[in-house]
Parts: structure tokens; C-alpha cells; sequence
């Protein structure tokens, strides 16, 4: 038995030569054609086709490298570890003081945080990491956190949340410019608006489930879009609004003026400050979404949330109306996305049809997916990976260095995060945070594996 | 009870599975001969279907052997062990939902392209004359103890090796599970058809079985012939008699 | 043959005297296939009664028409409660007949909340009487002691339960890592949560062994003594049937071919024939003393 153990681990050299050639011939048929030929014009305007066979050299050899080290050493070695562990490992104790204290942590942090930037780097060398990092992320954070409470915790897969970010994000900016109320009011409307948007979309389409949820979610997402580009009367089509009012403190404006907050303060005048104010806004906003949250799931209709996910027929049997614990939970996310838009349209000023994209649906999805369904913590590392990388990699000018001038970083963002969010999905199956709080216990809270954990199936 | 010296068809030898930390199997050796009914018995959770699932790979097991017909079969891919001959019943029946009755036993068949379907089709026809009533529905339409019955039969319509039953007679009418074990034991009296049985229903399972293993917490702890295993105290007590009668 | 059985007995049945549940000429039909065939019969109330029959006869679709996942396609389906009202469940989204109704049921394959703790899983089947208590969320949001109290004694509801099924000290393992007998038993203390005059369990004993069999019937006697509650099941082992139902409906191909007492039943000449085969046991008991008598004679 010992040997034939020995025999399931030992790399077999011969055929993982052999595997590795053919995984080369696999990339020569492959990689022959797209990257081997190369058209160009000449003087002439002739297509007229070079030959690139160092490259197609180098990728095919990386190729038959590769998988010949994947055969021999990796594979093993993952093998091998998979069964050295031990049954029954409890979490090391260091790991369960880090996961507590984690989140009260990383809270005290974010309220630090442009202090921090700006002792480091004064208030004109914080913008950046202010705006950029600090108020994007946290936006796609509460956006992560809203959306949660319909894929996380209801199991319902919607492919069209970006809409109701959008509706926030144009009933601020319609009323604002048209009416000229200011952002406190308009802030819960908009949240409002965007609810009564999430429970007419609930209606027709609760009915569905799985697939044909999200497709239909979709659609709806597009339609917005789309009639947000084509009521030009209303929406200024493609052009979007511009010169939406800025947000004041208590009346208090940012800006230059005798009135404003630099002069009061007595304080050169700098754009920082409105950032900063912004940072604390959208850190406030997205915490009330945490609070709120984490106080619905210990509530009946919380628990009704997750038990549609893991069960519809079971609540049904229990006397739960099924299709308003769906619209409560359509509407809530829906009102964090409204929120979420109002604010985004007050810190851009500008808002377009543009910013409410599909692809943002599909960005935020991947927030909550990466995050772990249902797991604050895990989505919001998620949105600091996912949000935080794309800025990240524009910053990583030094690698012009190393790939030439024509390289740009930010066009290899999608591929990177392609093969990012495979590496995460192999390594990490189910997220992040796999493994689901109990929202209550009566001797010892144990946290439950995520494989007994259902993703809800619309 | 034939072959019982040669090597056997079926041997699990140390078997230890686990579900991620947990163990579930802690070493498990278990032979079925050729031509025998063996059955496993053994309260809920002590790992009876793990080991079902294990013969097939799925999940592996992570130490030990298991070898059929002297092969190894313990890194095989399931579908290639399924094409050794060694069909399933599998706990929670497992039918395909949206397939017809007839489609369903099609697919048990798949392995011989069909070759001798219409006869085999009549003989489950006979053996269960609930499913040529049903025999255009929908899988899913079926109740729990019809799908049943057309688990079993997809499972012998690949005319196996070895047959691996779990929990047969679960949610079946009482004719019906006397009609099952009738039948199995028909099959292996007349076409040396060897089972490998796991069942709740002990009683009937080792009145039938040559053979039977006891698993308790992922260990067998007591073998030997049904009529042995039938006699003992220790075995009337914990599965065969009620509780505190 | 029901009716010869009803009218041959002197003394009137409990069932039709006081009624918990009336199942008058139903109808089920899908597509062409029949599988409720203009279906009557009564559950006394305070009774257990088993619904029986060979696999295919329809039970499990009576018990969907009853708990209202499907609707009958004809007939009509009364419940009264002990305290007079009468609901028609046949009119009733399947929701309200657990919670306004108060029928409960079970699952022939188990539908637990499987991520969900043992606990949870008993609160969430106390969901209506919570959703109230925290003024439909709102109050509940912030905080207000109303609601914490509530939750309390919804608690204690659980905790009875877990005590009565034996579950106190896997309250706070998720409903998944069960065994698949403590499974079975959660659905039925998750389904008394609800406080159900009518309990409907499918097939409760499928899977057990005999000892958990034995110990289903004593919990199921206990909830019949204690809770009062009436209980109508599906089951194919007739340990449980025999031995605790006080009334048992036999089905073949939708209709009823017998109603009675279990001795009237099991005695049937057309139950024998159509589900029991002949009767089991007694098989068995011949069988087991020939057998040892020439394994004493061998030794």
C-alpha cells in the first residue's frame, strides 16, 4: 500500500514530458495563427503578413515549461498538502483573535484614514487617495453591502442592481437642478424612489426563478439605461446632467467663497476638504447599510431572508409569504442602491447614462460573489480588492519601464482581473468569507461551513 | 456462495474518506465475491452511503485501496469506474428529472449503446409494472416511490458486475420492498448477479444477504454470514428490534 | 367496500363525529393522468390517522392538496378548529393555510434550512407571531424591547421542542450536520413551532431504523397527549402505522379502497392484495422459529 502511494505522488517524468510537448503542440496550433502572424500595411497600402516566430517561440516554450513544472512540482505539492491535513483542525487561535478583531480594526482604521494620507502627504497630495481610493471604493463598497442583502442573503441573483443606483443618481441630480432642493433632502427621496423602483420590478419578475430571474433583471437594467439615453426631454439623452449642486455641510458650501467652509474655518482654500467631507459622508452611508443590515438578519424578516434562500418550499410550509419577504428584500437593497446613486451623483456633479453600464451590475455581482454571498466582511474586502486593484493599476507606470513605452496597465485591467478572479474562485471556491454567522445561539455561536450553506436559486 | 477463495471482485481495503476535516470512513475493509449478496447495516450516519460513494470516487478516498477484478479502481474517475460494470442506485434516487421513464432506463443502458434494450426494458416492465404505466412521464413526476423503482431499474439495465443498492426499500409500499428483495435474490440465483446492499431495513437485508458487514461510527465492527450476523444479541438489540420493547 | 365497513359498526366513528379536516370529493388531475380520484374521508380530531398505499396512489398529492401546494382541480377541503372556525383550504394560497389554517407539514425528502442552526431553523417557523412583535421590522430595527421579549419567548418555544426531540445539544449546529434521524426529527419540532391544529408528516419513518422508528412513535403519542394536536401521516412501515394510528385511509390509484380502525385494515382482503401482500410478520415469525429449529438441530 506504501508503494502504491508513493506511486500516486511521484511525478511521473516520462509522461509529463510527453504531456508537456503535447500541451506545446495544443499552443503551436493555437497561438500559431494569432500571435505567430502579424498583417501590416505598407507604403502601398498592401496587407502584407510578417512573421513574429521569436514570440511565438518564447510563449510556446513558456507553455511546455509550464505545465511540465504544473505536472512534476505543483501538482504534487498540492496533492501532497491536501493530505497532510489533519481532521478535525480547529482554527488556530491566532487566526480567531484576527477575525475578531478584524472588523472593529479596520473600522478605526477608515476613521483615521484621511488623517493619515494627509500627515503623510498634505492635503493637495491627498486628494488622490482620498478620492480615488478612499470615496470609490467605499461607494462600491455600499454598493456591495445593498446588493448583498438580495443575492447574499435572499439568494436571489439580480443582473440589473445598477438601476437603482441609477434612479438615486438622476432623482438627485433632476431634483436638484430642476428644483434646487439640497442633497439631505433629497437623499432619503431618492432611496424612496429607487424602492418603489425595486418593488415595481419585483412584482412581474419574483415569480421567476434562477436563470430566468436574473435575465429578466438584466433587462431591466438595460432599459433604464436605455430610456435614461433616449427621454432626451428629461434626461438630456447621452449627454447626461452637468453642473449638479454641490453638497453643503448644514448650508455650509466648499468653495471659495466669504461663506465658505475654507473661510469660516479660516483655513487656506483647498479642494481637499470637500473630499474629505465626502469621505465621511459615504463611510457614514455605508455604515448605516452595515448597521441596518446586520440588525435585519437577527429579525424575523432576516431570517426569513436566508430561509428563502435555503428553502422556498420549506418557508411557504411555515406560513412566510414568500413573495413579500422577496420584495422586502428587492426594495432594501434597492433603497441602498438609491442612496449610493444620490451620493454618486453629488461628488461627480455630472451624471450619464454611461456610468450605469451593465458592466457595473456585473462588477458589483463579482463584489459579492468574490466577498463571499452574504458575508460583510468578505465583500467589503472584496470591493478594497476589486476597486482598489483597478485604481492600483494605474498607478504602475514604473512597468512602462519594463514592457516599453506603448504599454498601458489599464488596458490589461480586464485581463488581470479575468485571471484574477479564476485564481480566487479556484483557491477560495465560495469567496472570501465562506463560512455563515448564526444570527443567534444558545450555548456557543459556531460559524457554519459554507458548504452546507445554499446560494439560493432565484 | 461462489468464489468465496479467489480474489474477490469487489475489495475495499483501509478505505478513510473524509467530507473536508471530517472523517467520515476510518478505514474500511470490505470484500464482495463473485456471486454473493453483501450488505452493510448500520445506524443513520455512520457512513454507509460514504462508503457507496466511495467504491465509485466520489468523493476519493483519501487513504487505503479499493480494487475490482483485481484492478485499482481508487484514483479512477467515476464515470470510468461506472464503465467497469458496476452500477448504482444511489441515495436520493437521483433520476433524471426532465427525462421520460423510458428515457431514464435509456440512459442506464447507455454503456452497451443499446444492444439489448427492448429485452431488458420488458424484464423491468415485468419486475415493476408501476413504470410501464408511467412510461412517457417525466421523472420528476413520478412519486418518490416510483422514482425509486426506476432508480433501481436504470441501475440494472446496465446489466452490471456488480450491483450497488442504497436503501432500496426507502419510501417503497411493503409488497413492493418484499417484490425488490424477491427480486434480487432471483437475480442472483439465476444469473450469479452479485449486490452490494446497503440497507436501514436490516432484517430483510441479511435474511437475503450471504453475507453482511456492520459499520458503526466509520468502522466495521462485526462480519459474518446474514444468518450469523441475524442471531446475534447485540444486532436484534440495536437494528432490528424497537427501541425499549 | 368504506361504506359497508361504516355502516356495519353499531357505535359512530370519532372521525365523523367530530372532524378536524373533511376531504370531500376531491379531484386532482395532470394533464390526462388522474391521480386524485373523487376522494372523501374525515381526521377525527385529537386523532393520529395514516394514510396508506401502494407507491403512486396519490398520498403525497392528498397532502399537497391539503397544505395548499396544489390546488384541487374539483372538490372541497374543510378544517375547523377546535375553537369553531372553519377555513376551505382548497381557496387558501398555500402561506396562509399554515398560518392562518394552522396546518403543518413535513417532507418526504427533508427540507431543512440546512445552512441555518438547529435554533434558527425553530424561529423561523415562528416567523408570523415574531414578524408582529417587532411592529413588521420597523420597531424591531430599533431596538425596542417589545420585540426582545417576544424573541425570548419564542425561545423558550424552541427550547421546549428541542427538549421533546431530543436536540438541546445540537441546538446551535446548522440543521445540515445532522444525522439523517435528528433531521427528521427537527422537521417535525420546526413544524410544531407553528402551533398547528392539523400536523401532516410524509412518510416521518422513511430511512429510520427500528429503534428510531420506536422512538418517532413515542414522540408522535407524546404530541397527541400533550399538544393535542391531530396528526394525519403517510407511511409505508407499518410498525409506526400499526401500532400508534387510531384510524387508517387506504389509497390505490387515487380513490379509497379502505377506512377503518388498523385491525379493520389490515385484515382488508383488498388491502392485503393491493399494498400489504401477505400479511409480513407473520412470514417472517414462521420463517425465523424454522430457522431455528434446524440451526438447533445442526449444532
Amino acid at each position: 500500500m506504501a508503494e502504491a502511494t508513493v506511486k500516486k505522488h511521484g511525478p511521473d517524468l516520462s509522461a509529463a514530458v510527453k504531456d508537456a510537448l503535447l500541451s506545446g503542440l495544443i499552443a503551436l496550433g493555437l497561438f500559431g495563427p494569432l500571435v505567430g502572424l502579424r498583417t501590416e500595411q505598407n507604403i502601398r497600402n498592401e496587407l502584407v503578413v510578417q512573421g513574429r516566430w521569436g514570440l511565438l517561440a518564447s510563449v510556446i516554450a513558456v507553455i511546455i515549461v509550464g505545465r511540465f513544472l504544473l505536472l512534476t512540482l505543483v501538482w504534487p505539492a498540492m496533492a501532497a498538502r491536501k493530505e497532510r491535513v489533519t481532521p478535525a483542525e480547529a482554527p488556530s487561535p491566532v487566526r480567531q483573535t484576527l477575525s475578531r478583531w478584524f472588523a472593529p480594526a479596520s473600522l478605526i482604521f477608515l476613521f483615521l484614514y484621511p488623517a493619515i494620507v494627509v500627515s503623510l502627504l498634505g492635503f493637495q497630495g491627498s486628494l488622490k487617495w482620498v478620492d480615488n481610493f478612499g470615496i470609490q471604493i467605499l461607494i462600491y463598497v455600499m454598493l456591495g453591502w445593498g446588493l448583498n442583502i438580495v443575492v447574499g442573503l435572499a439568494g436571489l441573483l439580480d443582473l440589473g442592481y445598477v438601476a437603482f443606483y441609477a434612479v438615486g443618481a438622476y432623482s438627485y441630480a433632476l431634483l436638484s437642478t430642476h428644483f434646487g432642493f439640497s442633497f439631505w433632502i433629497l437623499l432619503p427621496m431618492a432611496g424612496i424612489f429607487a424602492a418603489l423602483w425595486g418593488i415595481m420590478l419585483g412584482f412581474p419578475v419574483l415569480r421567476l426563478r434562477g436563470d430566468y430571474l436574473a435575465i429578466v433583471t438584466l433587462a431591466f437594467g438595460e432599459i433604464i439605461r436605455l430610456v435614461l439615453i433616449n427621454w432626451r426631454d428629461l434626461t438630456n439623452g447621452s449627454s447626461g446632467i452637468s453642473s449638479i449642486p454641490k453638497i453643503t455641510l448644514f448650508g455650509i458650501k466648499f468653495d471659495a467663497s466669504p461663506t465658505g467652509f475654507a473661510k469660516m474655518m479660516d483655513l487656506p482654500v483647498s479642494s481637499a476638504y470637500y473630499k474629505i467631507f465626502l469621505y465621511y459622508l459615504i463611510l457614514l452611508l455605508a455604515l448605516l447599510t452595515a448597521f441596518v443590515t446586520i440588525r435585519l438578519r437577527k429579525l424575523p424578516v432576516g431570517r426569513a431572508w436566508e430561509a428563502l434562500r435555503e428553502d422556498e418550499i420549506a418557508c411557504r410550509s411555515l406560513g412566510i409569504n414568500t413573495t413579500n419577504t422577496k420584495l422586502t428584500a428587492f426594495a432594501l437593497g434597492a433603497m441602498f442602491a438609491g442612496f449610493a446613486g444620490s451620493f454618486f451623483a453629488a461628488r461627480q456633479g455630472f451624471v450619464s447614462p454611461e456610468s450605469f453600464t451593465f458592466m457595473e451590475s456585473a462588477i458589483i455581482v463579482a463584489i459579492v460573489v468574490l466577498g463571499g454571498m452574504g458575508s460583510m466582511v468578505g465583500v467589503a474586502l472584496a470591493a478594497v480588492a476589486m476597486i482598489g486593484g483597478t485604481e492600483l493599476l494605474r498607478e504602475l507606470a514604473f512597468l512602462k519601464t519594463i514592457f516599453g513605452d506603448n504599454f498601458n496597465p489599464d488596458q490589461f485591467r480586464m485581463l488581470i482581473f479575468g485571471l484574477a478572479m479564476v485564481g480566487i474562485m479556484i483557491w477560495k471556491p465560495r469567496g472570501f468569507v465562506s463560512s455563515r454567522q448564526p444570527t443567534i445561539f444558545l450555548a456557543e455561536k459556531k460559524a457554519i461551513a459554507g458548504t452546507l450553506v445554499k446560494e439560493g436559486h432565484g | 456462495m461462489t468464489g468465496q477463495n479467489g480474489t474477490p471482485l469487489l475489495s475495499v481495503q483501509g478505505a478513510k474518506t473524509y467530507y473536508g476535516k471530517i472523517i467520515a470512513l476510518k478505514g474500511v475493509d470490505v470484500d464482495v465475491h463473485k456471486g454473493e449478496i453483501v450488505t452493510l447495516i448500520g445506524a443513520n450516519g455512520a457512513g454507509k452511503s460514504t462508503l457507496m460513494m466511495t467504491i465509485c470516487g466520489n468523493p476519493r478516498a483519501r487513504e487505503g485501496r479499493i480494487f475490482f477484478e483485481g484492478r485499482d479502481i481508487t484514483e479512477m474517475p467515476t464515470h470510468e469506474i461506472a464503465r467497469l460494470r458496476i452500477a448504482q442506485s444511489p441515495e436520493g434516487r437521483r433520476i433524471f428529472p426532465r427525462m421520460t421513464v423510458l428515457e431514464n432506463l435509456q440512459m442506464g443502458a447507455a454503456l452497451d449503446k443499446l444492444a439489448h434494450f427492448d429485452e431488458d426494458v420488458e424484464r423491468m416492465f415485468t419486475l415493476f409494472p408501476r413504470l410501464k404505466e408511467r412510461i412517457g412521464q417525466r421523472g420528476g413526476t413520478l412519486s418518490g416511490g416510483e422514482q425509486q423503482m426506476l432508480a433501481i431499474a436504470r441501475a440494472l439495465m446496465a446489466r452490471p458486475k456488480l450491483l450497488m443498492l442504497d436503501e432500496p426499500s426507502l419510501g417503497l409500499a411493503p409488497l413492493i420492498v418484499k417484490q425488490i428483495f424477491d427480486v434480487i435474490g432471483e437475480l442472483n440465483r439465476t444469473e450469479g448477479l452479485t449486490v452490494f446492499l446497503v440497507e436501514q431495513n436490516a432484517y430483510h437485508a441479511l435474511k437475503l444477504a450471504h453475507r453482511g458487514y456492520v459499520l458503526v461510527n466509520g468502522v466495521v465492527t462485526m462480519s459474518g454470514t446474514g444468518k450469523e450476523l441475524l442471531q446475534k444479541p447485540e444486532i436484534r438489540a440495536a437494528y432490528l428490534e424497537g427501541g425499549a420493547h | 367496500m368504506s361504506e359497508t365497513l361504516t355502516l356495519s359498526r353499531g357505535a359512530p366513528l370519532s372521525w365523523e363525529t367530530n372532524p378536524v379536516l373533511q376531504v370531500e370529493h376531491v379531484f386532482m388531475r395532470f394533464g390526462g393522468l388522474i391521480a386524485v380520484n373523487d376522494l372523501s374521508f374525515s381526521v377525527g380530531r385529537g386523532d393520529i390517522t395514516a394514510l396508506i398505499g401502494p407507491n403512486g396512489a396519490g398520498k403525497t398529492t392528498v397532502f399537497n392538496c391539503i397544505t395548499g401546494f396544489y390546488k384541487p382541480t374539483q372538490g372541497m377541503l374543510r378544517l375547523q378548529h377546535a375553537a369553531g372556525s372553519t377555513f376551505l383550504l382548497e381557496r387558501m394560497p398555500d402561506f396562509r393555510i399554515s398560518a392562518k389554517a394552522k396546518v403543518a407539514r413535513t417532507f418526504q425528502n427533508i427540507r431543512l434550512f440546512s445552512g441555518m442552526t438547529v435554533l434558527e431553523n425553530l424561529l423561523v417557523a415562528q416567523h408570523n407571531t415574531l414578524m408582529v412583535a417587532s411592529g413588521m421590522t420597523v420597531l424591531g430595527v430599533l431596538g425596542l424591547p417589545g420585540y426582545r421579549n417576544a424573541e425570548k419567548r419564542a425561545i423558550e418555544k424552541a427550547k421546549y421542542w428541542l427538549e421533546k426531540t431530543g436536540l438541546t445539544l445540537r441546538a446551535d449546529d446548522p440543521a445540515g450536520d445532522l444525522p439523517y434521524g435528528a433531521q427528521r426529527r427537527l422537521e417535525i419540532a420546526r413544524a410544531m413551532c407553528t402551533e398547528p391544529e392539523l400536523l401532516c408528516l410524509d412518510e416521518p419513518a422513511a430511512g429510520l431504523n427500528p429503534r428510531e422508528s420506536a422512538e418517532l412513535n413515542a414522540l408522535l403519542l407524546g404530541i397527541r397527549e400533550t399538544e393535542k394536536t391531530s396528526i394525519l401521516l403517510i407511511e409505508h412501515d407499518m410498525s409506526v402505522v400499526m401500532e400508534i394510528s387510531d384510524h387508517v385511509i387506504v389509497l390505490e390509484y387515487g380513490t379509497k379502497i379502505a377506512d377503518g380502525t388498523p385491525t379493520e385494515v389490515r385484515n382488508d382482503p383488498r388491502v392485503i392484495a393491493a399494498y400489504l401482500g401477505v400479511d409480513d410478520e407473520e412470514i417472517d415469525l414462521v420463517e425465523e422459529t424454522l430457522d431455528e429449529i434446524t440451526e438447533g438441530t445442526a449444532t
